[in-house]
């Protein structure tokens, strides 16, 4: 099994390095790096390309680990017993019956190599990762209801993606691989594009990402436009249909490009880059 | 096998376990780089050994400097987390060039200039193997006697080899170290860290869902469940010194501290000048017409909040300890009088710093500062930030 990107995802020489010795070692691999950076989309892409079923554990703030592995319903079982007449109480009996499944026990007892995505881990609760270090080393854990031991047949292949809101345990880390998703430059941005928008002409294309390296290059902007953003973006222009004069200016400085809402997200950025503009065109 | 890479590796003061080394030998008996795989060359056995040992972009630039420092065949005798800053060095050149000199550089651009330097130093390294303290450059140099560092490191990145820059000698990820002072891209994680120390020390509230949970566990007899709240009560005071050097990082603090201001239940901003006496002002500009009473202050303000104090400390010792050391007026008490009432009157107290901590041993104020405050004083990095948050709220 290698992983070597696929039709709609370019991957970096070390990003496919870090997935390959991932898979080699099954070890569980955490992707860092900015926001719209292409984090989640690595997983999905990663498990289509090998033809794996993924598993997804979207991580919130309130996310229990014992959440991943299994819930006892006793809120249903309670009502079950005290209505005991439904089928002669034989469901209250076992306790089996109100186990619910987590994503873990469902990528551990799957008969066929499987992925599993936990997303954004540093979402949750700072004792999240810790809870799941015997999970993820050894790929078991024990149900204490039930009294058994759910292994892994096959280790899957974990990947874990974080947005560095929280520093995550040594312990956790050291049973990771780890990769940063560096911000692509120029050429590595332009193979993505080829990818998304084979048909967008050369020259409007130059603009463009002239235009948004411009943006990006601003001092100051609370949240700098990604990738994600910029492929939108492209998408607006191209679906608005916007002519290649629109983008360029005689003079080479910043105008404000068309459709600068899908670059930046808040109003703060979007007055800061206009005061920027005006400023620049004053001092012509 | 790669033994000694590892201890370099610890030796630059990575936290890289024995378990990940044997990981990293693992993979490369598992072929996963190597001659007989796809991934053979030295850049792939540098992001495989990086992605393997190292767990945070925070130490990218440690790893860099050690990887690239034991590949070229040198054994680390020294302590690699020291640097000599680049601007430093420029400073110190501008010292001592003349005039002349000087115009000359600007034709020939400092970039350029940097790279003859280090070049020579090269140079000079080769020829005085053995002594490694001192760099003495010929007379007709450019540089002057630039003598530099004397913990005997290599300025930061190599260049001037003849070969192209190695991936780890581009030093990509400089920025992300902790130890480094604050600046654009680690601001982010830096507010961060404040949310969360604001949002610590909450109180407990009723927890429904695991009340009904637990109820049901206890087969229906009523089990009650607490759980912290969600609000915060960090109250802060912040205390900043103003003029001159200072209003640079001062406005990086503010802006900081404004940013989570939504997230402390209050937020209080006071100026001040070199010390605290008996006046602060929230106003620079209007400091002399709209004074505010420290007394005023100290009592306005509860025990509850958290001082913080945003300053150099670096004055004349008389400032603080004379009365009537101010160097703006006349003041009754000396300067150590207004920080212990201070201090006194809020138990919860630091003293952020934004001189390199490198320097704070050679001031003398600062020395008096930090016995004034205790040893709370945390320079204004990620990790300063952190440990300062750590012991307000404790």
């Amino acid at each position: 099994m290698k992983f070597s990107g696929t039709d709609n995802y370019v991957a970096t020489q070390d990003l496919m390095l870090a997935v390959n010795a991932a898979i080699t070692l099954k070890r569980p691999l955490l992707v860092k790096g900015e926001p719209g950076t292409g984090k989640t989309m690595l997983a999905e892409e990663v498990a289509q390309s090998l033809g794996m079923p993924l598993l997804q554990w979207h991580v919130k703030s309130t996310t229990k680990a014992q959440q991943g592995l299994y819930e006892y319903d006793a809120v249903s079982r309670l009502r079950d017993s005290q209505m005991s007449d439904l089928d002669g109480g034989e469901r209250v009996k076992n306790i089996e019956n109100y186990i619910v499944k987590g994503v873990l026990w469902q990528a551990f007892t799957a008969t066929e190599p499987v992925a599993l995505l936990i997303d954004e881990i540093d979402k949750a609760d700072i004792e999240f990762p810790n809870d799941l270090l015997r999970e993820l080393d050894r790929m078991e854990f024990y149900c204490y209801e039930t009294r058994e031991l759910i292994k892994a047949q096959t280790r899957p292949l974990v990947f874990i993606t974080s947005n560095n809101e929280k520093e995550l345990p040594d312990a956790f880390l050291r049973r990771c691989f780890f990769h940063y998703i560096k911000f692509p430059e120029a050429d590595t941005m332009r193979q993505i594009i080829d990818v998304h928008f084979p048909n967008l002409k050369k020259n409007l294309l130059a603009a463009a990402l002239k235009t948004f390296y411009d943006v990006r290059g601003l001092p100051g902007l609370k949240k700098k436009p990604s990738t994600s953003e910029l492929l939108d973006w492209l998408k607006l222009l191209v679906a608005e249909d916007i002519p290649l004069a629109a983008l360029q200016t005689q003079d080479d400085k910043v105008a404000v490009p068309p459709l600068v809402g899908a670059l930046l997200k808040n109003e703060q950025d979007v007055t800061l880059f206009e005061k920027l503009v005006f400023m620049q065109s004053r001092n012509r | 096998m790669l033994i000694d890479f590892f201890y370099t590796l610890r030796s630059a003061k990575l936290p890289v376990s024995v378990k990940e080394y044997l990981t990293l030998l693992e993979a490369l008996q598992a072929n996963v780089v190597g001659p007989n795989s796809d991934a053979s060359s030295m850049d792939d056995f540098y992001h495989l050994s990086r992605m393997i040992l190292v767990k945070d972009e925070k130490h990218f630039d440690k790893f860099d400097k050690a990887f690239g420092a034991y590949f070229k065949g040198v054994e680390m005798l020294t302590d690699f987390t020291a640097d000599v800053p680049l601007e430093w060095l420029k400073k110190t050149l501008e010292n001592e060039l003349t005039p002349e000199q000087k115009a000359a550089i600007e034709k020939m651009g400092w970039d350029e200039l940097m790279e003859t330097l280090k070049k020579r130093l090269e140079e000079q390294k080769e020829r005085h193997q053995g002594g490694n303290k001192w760099i003495g450059t010929g007379g007709t140099s450019p540089f002057g006697n630039g003598g530099y560092n004397p913990q005997g490191i290599r300025i930061g990145g190599k260049g001037g080899n003849k070969s192209a820059i190695k991936v780890w000698e581009q030093r990509a990820y400089q920025d992300y170290d902790d130890a480094v002072e604050l600046g654009t891209r680690n601001i982010k994680v830096a507010l961060r860290r404040l949310r969360r120390f604001a949002r610590e020390g909450a109180e407990e509230e009723f927890d429904l869902d695991n009340t009904i949970r637990s109820t049901a566990a206890n087969a229906g007899y009523l089990d009650i469940k607490m759980r912290p709240e969600r609000h915060n009560h960090v109250k802060v005071l912040l205390l900043m010194d103003v003029g001159g050097t200072m209003d640079e990082h001062v406005a990086r603090v503010e802006e900081l501290f404004s940013a989570v201001k939504g997230e402390f239940k209050h937020l209080e901003f006071f100026y001040f000048h070199n010390c605290v006496y008996d006046f602060l002002w929230k106003n620079n500009r209007r400091r002399f017409a709209e004074k505010f009473d420290t007394w005023d202050v100290i009592r306005k303000y509860n025990k509850d909040h958290k001082l913080i104090f945003v300053g150099d400390a670096t004055m004349s010792p008389y400032e603080i300890l004379q009365p009537g050391g101010s160097v703006e007026y006349n003041n009754e008490e000396a300067g150590a009088e207004w920080l212990q009432r201070l201090t006194h009157a809020y138990p919860k107290f630091a003293w952020i710093n934004p001189e390199p901590l490198g320097v704070w041993q050679y001031r003398q104020s600062i020395s008096i500062i930090q016995q004034m405050v205790s040893n709370r004083m945390f320079p204004l990095t990620l990790k300063g930030l952190e440990d300062a948050m750590r012991m307000l709220s404790k």
